[in-house]
């Protein structure tokens, strides 16, 4: 188990690098440098634009500025950003909980329901029921979210005034010291009705960010679980005689779950990219929604250290799932 | 036990009534703000957030106009020569009182020398309080060559001592770079160590003090009890951050917000109709305009200048871009400045006569460029389509149009080349409501050349002595009559086709009274109140 840790924490580290590498390039790749964007249409004197770039250090070869970069990831300063001047790290970690809490329930709406869905589909392969979740999931899957977001709001929101349009809690609450995990904070204010408003905020925005995880996780699950089906162990189990209910609920979901699980982490990445439009939509003040400003301003260090970090969420989600795996089924940690 | 149940009755009683009373404006805003101290941002979102919430300035723009009217200073005075402006500061004027600064004196002198003094004085421990911090603002509107010296006369007067003659000064002073701060708070903030705290929890003496900022959500603010103007009306005034317009629209008709700025031009019309909102309505004070380079042939010859304009069916345009939510332009500055001169006769769209103008000017088979921006611009609701319907416009007299586009930083950057080819679409918001912030900046010969501008590269002998006329004379009638001048140079020349100015939306709830929408684009909200 110990060699199983140790390899897979060694095969973080090439990838950490080549993240900072890439998180570092990417926004200098993109056309269109900060100082410009920031002068906008008045213009800027060649002098006024050199004396700016200096000033910010983008002056400087570009190797440097990148060992410079990688150097301060070391003592922990991921720069400052552009617009707001404030320390990155800070505002990722403001920022973090609200695609945490946003991404938790997202996720498990896509397994609590995706599931399910897929292995009934499988047990009832053919049927209607099969065909129309599964139809369900594939349209799910190629659904636009930013357009998706904006139908059930106008539906739920504006026709049927169900559920509040954007934001994470209504403005009449106000937790200036909380964790900024809404539900949390909520809760324990002991204000009456400040849990159910920050449950009814985050409905939709879930609802929403789940239903790519759910199709794929469904999709998964069905497909897991009709190849576990055919296993001779099933058909024995049922030959004994077994309870149905025992035969799928207990011995092939369990093994139908590995392959899903691994599915399941892998949805944490799209997760974060379906946050994005997700959270632009809904004025989640996450993560997403802060690199897609950042982005359009050339924010350097917001864009380079909010990458890294998102990266490094997504990785670290990934090692616990691999290690799940191995716990899962050991003949993976044996191997 | 009865008692009790009295206690929590009356308790509950108090608690709905309190809450009845607080009067809370939410206002659906468009971004989030980049920092609370509005000297180093020049972002409209930004400085609706803490210049025209936070802070007050020595004069302001009266609301709904860009006249110049005194604020901060009670009165002051313009020497002859226009070197010297003294402001006579407003007695008892009282800064924010909140949870983490509670003033110990007035307003004063030491405030307004020192709110300047940090963006002009580079040895200032405040000029760099955050590093990488600049002030864009304070150098765009020329201040460091302007201020000599600010001098103290006394506790509550103020003497500007300029280099040189300058009529916009006042209008510059009343924009929100030249907002006061405390010099005491500042102070606090130096001795604790805590500077960048200027930045995150700011204090002036405005309408509303803040409150706190929950980053990319919610901005809180509270009326300012001791307010030199009066506290206002609300109580609360809340920014509820919404980027996207059509989820600013759900919210507004929701009633999760009581007003937003920049609806969407497709949504106008189901806004207009929902009979608890009222959609206000001004034009913008802007303007969109293709540029020639008039440095490069044949668009150095004003004649084929002018036969371009004349190819175009700019009506067509407007109506098919700005949706009904625009006006056509013939001047360079928008109706609603002063010194727009209406007597100005645009060039008459005539693909005939330009197509004959053309040949007597020696040019076929012309090829050119239209840059079409690849955003969206308060000016400007689509570039591309506009380039498109130029493009065919053109066809029509054989003028063959590629139309191209950048990034919009290259896009800035690139149409600055002194040698660039084709004509440029882009626009201009003004800053102070001042003709010399658009006549001077987007068309005089000091801002030609590379990272100018001047797009055109229009460097005309007689509009740039009427505008650097203009520019040193404090006398506004004559003012208005140099301007007008230079717009008749303007169109006989054509450095541009003036395409169109754009409308500005304000749809709000039925409840709101009192706001009054800004010819400069910021957004207001003292004198608001909500109808119960």
């Amino acid at each position: 188990m110990i060699r199983f840790l140790l390899g897979r924490f060694a095969y973080l580290v090439p990838t950490f690098i080549g993240i900072t590498i890439v998180a570092f390039g990417f926004v200098r790749l993109l056309p269109g440098d900060p100082v410009l964007l920031m002068a906008g249409e008045r213009g800027i004197s060649p002098e006024r634009h050199a004396q700016l770039t200096e000033q910010l250090g983008y002056d400087r070869p570009i190797w440097v500025q990148y060992f410079e970069f990688v150097g301060n990831l070391f003592q922990g300063d991921f720069g400052n950003s552009l617009s707001t001047k404030k320390p990155v790290l800070d505002e990722f970690l403001t920022l973090f909980p609200a695609t945490i809490e946003l991404g938790l329930i997202a996720i498990l709406i896509a397994t609590l329901v995706g599931i399910p869905l897929g292995v009934f589909a499988a047990i009832k392969r053919g049927s209607v029921f099969d065909q129309v979740s599964m139809g369900a999931a594939l349209v799910g899957y190629s659904m636009p979210i930013f357009w998706w977001g904006l139908l059930l709001i106008i539906f739920f929101s504006g026709i049927l005034g169900w559920t509040p349009v954007s934001g994470r809690i209504d403005l009449l609450y106000f937790f200036p010291n909380g964790t900024g995990f809404m539900l949390w904070d909520s809760l324990a204010s002991g204000q009456s009705g400040a849990f159910t408003s920050a449950v009814r905020h985050l409905i939709l925005p879930s609802i929403v960010l789940a239903t790519i995880p759910m199709a794929v996780i469904a999709r998964q699950s069905r497909s897991a679980m009709l190849e576990v089906l055919s296993e001779d162990y099933v058909r024995t189990a049922r030959a004994k005689g077994m309870s149905p209910f025992r035969v799928v609920g207990i011995h092939a979901l369990r093994n139908a779950l590995i392959p899903v699980i691994t599915t399941i982490g892998l949805q944490i990445g799209v997760l974060m990219a379906g946050a994005i439009l997700t959270e632009t939509i809904f004025s989640w003040p996450g993560i997403g929604k802060w690199m897609i400003d950042s982005i359009s301003r050339r924010d350097y260090p917001s864009v380079q250290g909010g990458l890294l970090l998102m990266a490094g969420v997504v990785m670290i989600v990934n090692l616990i799932v691999d290690l799940l795996y191995g716990v899962i089924n050991p003949r993976i940690r044996h191997k | 036990m009865k008692l009790a149940h009295l206690l929590a009755a009356s308790s509950l009683a108090l608690m709905a009534g309190a809450a009845a009373q607080a009067k809370t404006l939410v206002y659906c805003s468009e971004g989030s703000p980049e920092g609370f101290d509005a000297a180093p941002y020049t972002a409209g979102t930004t400085l609706d957030a803490s210049g025209k919430t936070v802070y007050n300035r020595l004069v302001e723009f009266d609301l709904g106009t860009t006249n110049v009217v005194p604020s901060l200073a009670e009165s002051y005075e313009v020497s002859e020569d226009g070197l010297e402006y003294t402001f006579k500061l407003r007695p008892g004027v009282k800064f924010h009182t909140t949870d983490y600064f509670t003033p110990t004196r007035d307003m004063n002198a030491d405030d307004v020398i020192f709110s300047f003094n940090r963006q002009g004085d580079e040895s200032s421990p405040w000029h760099q309080y955050i590093a990488g911090i600049s002030y864009e603002y304070y150098s765009g509107m020329e201040m460091p060559a302007v201020i000599k010296e600010i001098q103290k006369v006394d506790d509550l007067t103020v003497k500007f001592v300029l280099t040189r003659p300058e009529a916009p000064f006042l209008a510059n002073l009343a924009m929100s770079f030249a907002s006061i701060v405390s010099k005491e708070y500042a102070d606090q903030l130096e001795a604790a160590g805590t500077m960048e705290d200027l930045n995150n929890a700011p204090i002036g003496t405005g309408p509303f003090k803040f409150v706190a900022y929950q980053k990319d959500a919610v901005i809180r603010y509270q009326a300012h009890d001791d307010y030199w103007k009066g506290r206002e009306k609300i109580d609360d005034l809340v920014f509820a951050i919404t980027t996207d317009p059509a989820v600013r629209m759900q919210k507004l008709q929701a009633g999760e917000c009581h007003i937003m700025p920049y609806p969407a031009p497709a949504d106008l019309e189901a806004l207009k109709a929902d009979e608890n909102l009222t959609v206000m309505e001004q034009a913008g004070l802007n303007v969109a305009y293709l540029a020639y380079n008039t440095t490069v042939a044949p668009f150095d010859k004003p004649e084929v200048r002018k036969a371009l304009n004349m190819a175009m069916n700019k009506q067509a345009i407007v109506d098919a871009v700005f949706q009904g939510t625009g006006q056509l332009a013939k001047n360079p500055i928008p109706p609603t400045m002063w010194s727009y001169n209406d007597a100005v006769v645009d060039t008459t769209y005539d693909p005939e006569a330009a197509k004959q103008m053309l040949a007597d000017a020696g040019v076929s088979d012309l090829s050119m460029e239209i840059w079409a921006m690849p955003v969206q611009r308060p000016y400007m609701p689509n570039a591309r389509r506009t380039a498109e319907m130029l493009q065919e416009d053109f066809s029509k007299i054989g003028v063959n149009v590629e139309i191209v586009s950048y990034e919009w930083g290259e896009y800035l950057a690139k149409s600055t080349d002194p040698a660039r080819k084709g004509a440029v679409i882009l626009g201009w918001t003004g800053d102070n409501g001042d003709p010399d912030n658009f006549l001077a900046v987007l068309l005089g010969c000091a801002a030609t050349g590379d990272g100018g501008a001047n797009r055109a590269q229009w460097c005309n002998e007689e509009f740039d002595a009427l505008i650097q006329k203009a520019k040193v004379t404090s006398d506004q009638a004559e003012r208005t009559k140099l301007y007008e001048e230079a717009q008749v140079i303007f169109k006989d020349q054509n450095p541009w086709a003036t395409l169109g100015h754009s409308t500005v939306f304000m749809p709000m709830s039925k409840k709101v009274t009192g706001y009054v929408m800004d010819p400069l684009g910021t957004h207001n909200f003292t004198g608001v109140d909500i109808a119960e």
